[in-house]
């Protein structure tokens, strides 16, 4: 089953995993839809399903301070890849999750991963979760990543999840649904950089289910060039809960934004929140920095890393 | 040494429009080495704006401005940043995602170590490490974005450093520190000039020189012996408020009838 991996590979998944090498515990590497590498530990146990593509990974309660990584490459042009990973956390875990899909397209066909995720979070377990999304290459073909996350929380578990775009991704339609019960807490960040005549949909719906269950959605995004973003949070909320949502937006060039944030209570307790703000980069920012001995680009560009830091 | 010659800055009196107003007018200054001097006067007077013609943020309509010598008038921001000059703004900006930290060490040019970046909030009267680590966005209150914005030109450490009311929302006791270390940077006699636009009679006393700007012109100069026992009679000679008639309202038109 092992298939070896070029430098291309290898920056790729340093890119969206910060990995050398094979890592650490337990791990599962795909490339253009077939298994690279797979390490179950004493705790997490990685499997492949019988019924879709993909693997299912179960967290033994208890399991704290671990970390598995299941990073996706694909290299291939035309290539369609679509994989459903199911994680199942137990109670009172601590883990963190890394996971990411660098594609790199030289051709002019198009490549696609679309990755269905799903996470069962047991009670009072923490999962911190991080999602980079990355493409390169010089071909014309596209390279679109269309991910789909379901987060399902129980009596007070806490997440966090960030997931970041960080460049060179064509086209992306992302869906987060979150479920979330009674005490738990979900913090959701997605940070997105579009360039060119990229296009990027962010669909998001969080149901807060529980009594005491919250949720913090920050969005920041900066749209280049020609390129089109779509904000659609909806936070709703159902029994004494917090929700608050907000959307950053730096916008530059001929690029796009809408953000379209909504919030619905069907539960007087609720209290629910959301801000939006598009804009270009301000200007005093940039004469403070110049002020500081940065040339314009400089500025701009310091502006932008820390925005989307 | 800064030299500033028959500067004059103006801006049209409204958008688009021919007729023009003058903010600076024909103004000569001689800041030497070692000067801490200090820029007062009503609000509106120009203050702001001539820090901002020396710093290159707005560029004169005529006149010229030398530096160490040298004709610096068509240099941009970031050269004259390089030769040594630096501005606290009055109204700082703020930086989403921007860490405290990140903000000093680019302020100066170099990864600084905690302990000096500590100092320098402490040299502010903020005396927590805590301050570091947060963002320099909307989450800081008025007064601590003010003291973190003098920070920046403290780690700068500009030869020729212009602090725009650096008093304003700031407390009683970040004042006081902060006057020590204005205090403490001049008597250090290095070759730095510190100019301070500031209305605080705390800190026009520590001057060598005041500068009284009114009109965008130098109304008065003089040491605080000579000038402060004249500033509050000058302040009360300033004539009350004169209010002209706006050009584009037509009274004829506001009903007086109630
Ligand atoms: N770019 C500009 N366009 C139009 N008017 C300007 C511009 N810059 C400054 N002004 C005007 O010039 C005058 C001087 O402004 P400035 O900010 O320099 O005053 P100041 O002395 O710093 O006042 P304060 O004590 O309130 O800070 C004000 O009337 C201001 O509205
Ligand atoms: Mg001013």
């Amino acid at each position: 089953m092992a298939v070896d991996l070029s430098p291309i590979d290898e920056g790729l998944l340093e890119q969206i995993a910060n990995i050398h090498g094979m890592p650490k515990g337990a791990f599962n590497i795909r490339k253009d839809g077939q298994l690279v590498q797979r390490s179950s530990s004493a705790n997490i146990e990685i499997s492949t399903k019988t019924d879709h593509p993909g693997i299912d990974i179960h967290i033994a309660p208890g399991t704290r301070g671990e970390t598995v990584f299941i990073p996706v490459i694909v290299t291939q042009a035309g290539l369609k890849d679509v994989v459903y990973n199911t994680f199942y956390i137990g109670e009172d875990c601590d883990v963190t999750i890394v996971a990411g899909c660098g594609i790199h397209n030289e051709s002019h066909q198009a490549s696609e991963h679309d990755g269905i995720h799903t996470f069962y979070c047991g009670k009072n377990s923490r999962v911190r979760y991080v999602e980079k999304h990355y493409g390169e290459g010089s071909g014309t073909g596209e390279r679109i990543l269309n991910p789909v996350t379901n987060v399902i929380m129980e009596e007070n578990a806490h997440c966090e999840m960030e997931m970041v775009q960080l460049r060179g991704v064509s086209s992306t339609v992302r869906d987060t649904n979150a479920e979330l019960g009674a005490g738990a807490k979900l913090i959701l960040t997605e940070k997105l950089l579009t360039h060119d005549k990229q296009t990027a949909t962010s669909n998001m719906k969080v149901e807060l289910k529980g009594d005491d269950s919250s949720v913090q959605v920050i969005s920041r995004s900066v749209a280049q060039d020609d390129s089109v973003q779509i904000f659609n949070p909806l936070v709703i909320g159902e029994a004494a809960c917090r929700g608050h949502v907000q959307c950053d937006a730096i916008i530059m060039g001929h690029a796009k934004v809408t953000a379209i944030p909504g919030i619905e209570a069907a539960s007087e307790d609720a209290q629910l929140v959301h801000e939006a703000a598009i804009g270009k980069i301000a200007g005093d920012q940039i004469v403070k920095l110049m002020t500081l001995g940065l040339s314009e680009e400089e500025a701009e560009q310091e502006i932008l890393e820390d925005f989307l830091n | 040494m800064l030299e500033l010659r028959n500067l004059t800055f103006e801006v049209p009196v409204s958008e688009g429009a021919q007729e023009t107003k003058r903010i600076i007018d024909d103004l000569s200054l001689t800041i030497p080495d070692d000067r801490f001097t200090v820029i007062t006067g009503p609000n509106g007077g120009g203050k702001s704006t001539l820090a901002k013609l020396i710093m290159g943020i707005e560029q004169p309509t005529s006149g010229q401005i030398l530096f160490n010598g040298e004709d610096i008038t068509s240099r941009s921001i970031a050269e004259r940043a390089n030769l040594g000059i630096g501005y606290g703004f009055q109204q700082p900006a703020r930086f989403k995602g921007m860490k405290v930290k990140k903000l000093l060490d680019i302020a100066a040019g170099k990864k600084l170590p905690m302990l000096a970046c500590n100092e320098y909030l402490a040299k502010v009267g903020l005396c927590s490490a805590s301050y570091l680590t947060r963002e320099v966005d909307k989450s800081l209150s008025g007064g601590e974005v003010k003291r973190i914005e003098i920070a920046t030109i403290l780690a700068r450490d500009p030869q020729l450093a212009i602090y725009d009311e650096p008093e304003a929302g700031i407390d009683l006791w970040s004042f006081d520190r902060l006057t020590e270390t204005f205090r403490d940077i001049h008597e250090a006699r290095d070759g730095r000039s510190i100019v301070i636009i500031s209305h605080q009679e705390r800190i026009i006393q520590l001057a060598d020189e005041i500068i009284l700007l009114r009109d965008g012109k130098i109304a008065a100069t003089g040491t605080p012996e000579e000038l402060l026992p004249t500033l509050g009679f000058v302040a009360k000679g300033v004539p009350g408020c004169q209010l002209t008639e706006p050009t584009e309202l037509h009274l004829t038109e506001i009903a007086t009838t109630c």
